[in-house]
Parts: C-alpha cells; structure tokens; sequence
C-alpha cells in the first residue's frame, strides 16, 4: 500500500510518520505515535470520545484523515497538563468526580475546553448542557461533567 | 476504510481538472458526511481532492442586499459572525443547529449543499431565502440547485464557490432535530423579502421542497394563523423509523407555524 509522509506538531513537539491515505487521525495519533489517551468509541463522529484540538479548535479525529492534518498543530488530551500540574478543565474534573469509568472524560475534556473559549464572558448550566451535544457518557454521568466545566471556566477566566 | 487516492488542490481549476481526471474523483470539503460514507462504503470514490487550501474558498462578506459566504466556510463561522447575526439573524441560527460544535468546526456550506442530505439544513435556507449558488462554471438559482434525493444540478467536476442570499424584510428557521443525529427530521425555513414569501421545507421529503399553499396564504396575511389550518399532504413524504410520513406532513404545519411567529419576532 502507498504511503506519504505526514508531519504535524502535536502537544507542542513535530512528528512525521508514513501513512496511508485512508489513515484517520486518531489512528495516526494512538497507533503510530501512541498516544491513546484520544479514544475511539463510535468511530461514526457521534460520541466525541476522539475529541482532539486542531488549530486550537475541537474536532472528532476519527472524522479527519490524518493528510488532512498536514502541517496543523493538534493538542491532545497527553498535552494539557503542564508536568504534574493538571490543566484547569482536568483539575475541575478530578475535584467534582466528574467522571465514571472514564472512557469519554478525554474528549468531555477536549470538548468542555472549546465550551469555555466559545463562551469566556458567560458560561451557564443551559449551555454547557446544549454544547455537549457532540459528546456521550454512556455512564450517563453528565451532573458532575457539567458541574466541572462551569467550575472550571470560573478558574480559567479570573 | 477502502484505499483512495488523496490529493490537496492549490486552485478551483486544479482541484476540477483533477476530479476530471480521475476514474471516479470526489471533492472533500469538510468531510463531515463523506468520511463516514467512506467508512461504510456507501460509496467508493477512487479519489478524494480536498479542498481545504483553496483560501479563496473561505469567508463571509456582508453588503446592503445580500450575505455572500464561501463555499469552504465552516458552520462555525456562519453561526458566530455578528455580521451575519445582525443581516438574517435566521441563517446564523441554523449554522448553530446542525451538527455538534465538533461537526460546526469542519462542515461546510458547501458540501452540505453539495451532498443534498434530504435531512440536511443549508438546502431550506438557500430555497427559503431564494439564494443563488456559483460555481466554478455559472450561476445556479437555489430553486434550479437541488434535483432529488442527493441530487444536484452540479456537473461531475463543477464545484460550488459560493452561496448569495439576499438579505430578506423578515426571516426564521424552525427545525424538529433527530435527538441523536441532530438532522432535521422536519425543518421549515419562511422568509419574506425580495424573493417574494418562501416557506422551504427540508427533511420531509425526498429534497427541499416549496410549500406553495403556505407561500400563498403568508403572501395575504404573514401571520401564524395563516398556516396553521394547511395540511402536507404526506403522499411523498419520507417515512423511516424515526417518524412516519404522516408524522413529518403534521411536523411541517407545526414547524411552519412555529418559523412564522419567530420571523415576526
């Protein structure tokens, strides 16, 4: 099978690696760089378990070649914390429990960061619950996920 | 998925040239509807031309009469553009209800368009607002641009550059969303303005379609109560598990009724 070689920055450092054209993203970022803290839960860009940010903008990387990525700089959830200091969004979520078996908390993470940009004057319950839309929790655990994010936006934007 | 070919265009006529010259070639837009097609081999282009270098392609520009935006502009960028909030506040409003903010941040105008998804969006506001597409090769009107069930009036290499819609006295779009997929299981778009009163319904049948009884009705007297009593007929509505033809035919009164009083604020 024909490869090209892709290159992006992801979490601050430059990779490259062959790939072929039908490679997504996610595929590229778990199983040639591995990093498998973005996870694959739908793979039909319904669930947003494989929420990454590219350009500083959350996206599904299981909807997006990885050629299409070219040059791009893609954070995930590996590329938050700052050593051992969580991120914000992380922190708000390990103080509020808000996660149950954890296997959609990286994309809610990635996602509930692009909440709290989109809305850095304002953020309410109504909302954060409206802009979740792209992300499930089959634990059905959203009380404390929504509660995170607007704690963590009060932290991110004072 | 399958093996294709990949290829990032430079202009609008490499990326056509390139379609052209392929066995079976595709433009990617934003991939949020043929990725998952590819994945579920629903088809099989033997190439993908992307369309994401081509920076023309991108933008919103706001003028007296009309709100013209690039075929490669995201939904993200329609929905929060205070200038297009400002112009048709109704257009603004249904960049924001397709999707997910993830699916906003690709998708596209057009490849929603393009695509002809009979749940899609964009489809009832280019025919609610009597906008007209170009593309590479002419000017298409929005009533000429849809032709069936995924169907359009685009040639095989002819892409969409950008969507005019003039701006109208008074628009709204009401939609009855899928809870999972966020598709329109019946959308209304009503508008009244220099393309005359429009009522356009998307997700009900096959494509887009014109209510003419209720373009009539809302001509004489644009009020609620003007629709509210006119049946769909649900004889070639679309029928599936998520609702009934004749649930969509009651959608599409409820639907219009509900667009009409927001468009009169």
């Amino acid at each position: 099978m024909e490869t090209t070689n892709v290159s992006m920055t992801v979490n601050g450092k430059q990779f490259s690696a062959n790939v072929e054209n039908r490679t997504l993203l996610v595929q590229y970022l778990r199983e040639s760089l591995g990093l498998t803290g973005t996870h694959v839960g739908c793979d039909t860009s319904q669930c947003g378990a494989c929420t990454v940010h590219i350009d500083g903008l959350p996206i599904k990387s299981c909807t997006i070649l990885a050629r299409q990525v070219e040059g791009k700089d893609v954070t995930t959830i590996e590329g938050l914390a700052d050593g051992d200091t969580l991120h914000p969004m992380q922190e708000a979520f390990r103080e509020n429990h808000a996660l149950q078996c954890g296997f959609c908390t990286p994309g809610m993470v990635m996602s509930a960061i692009g909440i709290v940009d989109r809305n850095r004057d304002e953020l309410d319950e109504k909302t954060v619950r409206h802009e979740l839309e792209g992300n499930f929790c089959r634990c059905t655990g959203y009380h404390n996920i929504v509660k995170a994010i607007l704690a963590a936006h009060k932290d991110m934007t004072t | 998925m399958y093996d294709f070919n990949y290829k990032r265009a430079s202009s609008v006529d490499e990326a056509s040239s390139s379609v052209s010259n392929a066995d079976e070639g595709k433009f990617v837009a934003g991939g949020m509807t043929l990725l998952p097609t590819l994945k579920q081999r629903l088809a099989m282009p033997s190439d993908l031309v992307d369309l994401a270098d081509i920076g023309e392609l991108v933008g919103i520009t706001v003028d007296s009469g009309s709100v013209t935006i690039g075929a490669m502009t995201p939904h993200a960028l329609v929905h929060a553009s205070d200038d297009v909030k400002n112009a048709i506040p109704a257009l603004s409003k249904l960049a924001g209800l397709i999707g997910d903010p993830m699916v906003r941040n690709r998708g596209t105008i057009g490849g929603s368009i393009s695509n002809n998804d009979p749940a899609a969006d964009y489809p009832s506001a280019v025919v609610g607002l009597g906008a007209t597409v170009h593309t590479n090769k002419r000017e298409i009107a929005g009533d000429d641009f849809f032709t069936g069930m995924f169907e359009t009036a685009l040639e095989e290499d002819e892409l969409v550059t950008k969507v005019i819609f003039p701006t109208p006295e008074k628009a709204a779009y009401m939609k009855f969303p899928n809870p999972a997929s966020r598709y329109a299981v019946v959308g209304t778009f009503v508008s009244q303005g220099p393309q005359g009163t429009r009522v356009a319904v998307t997700g009900a049948g096959p494509y887009v379609f014109r209510q003419s009884d209720m373009e009539a009705a809302l001509e004489a007297n644009f009020a609620p109560e003007s629709v509210e009593s006119i049946k769909q007929d649900d004889a070639d509505l679309n029928s599936d598990i998520h609702a009934s033809a004749e649930y969509r035919a009651h959608l599409v009164t409820i639907m219009a009724k509900r667009a009409v009083a927001e468009a009169n604020g």
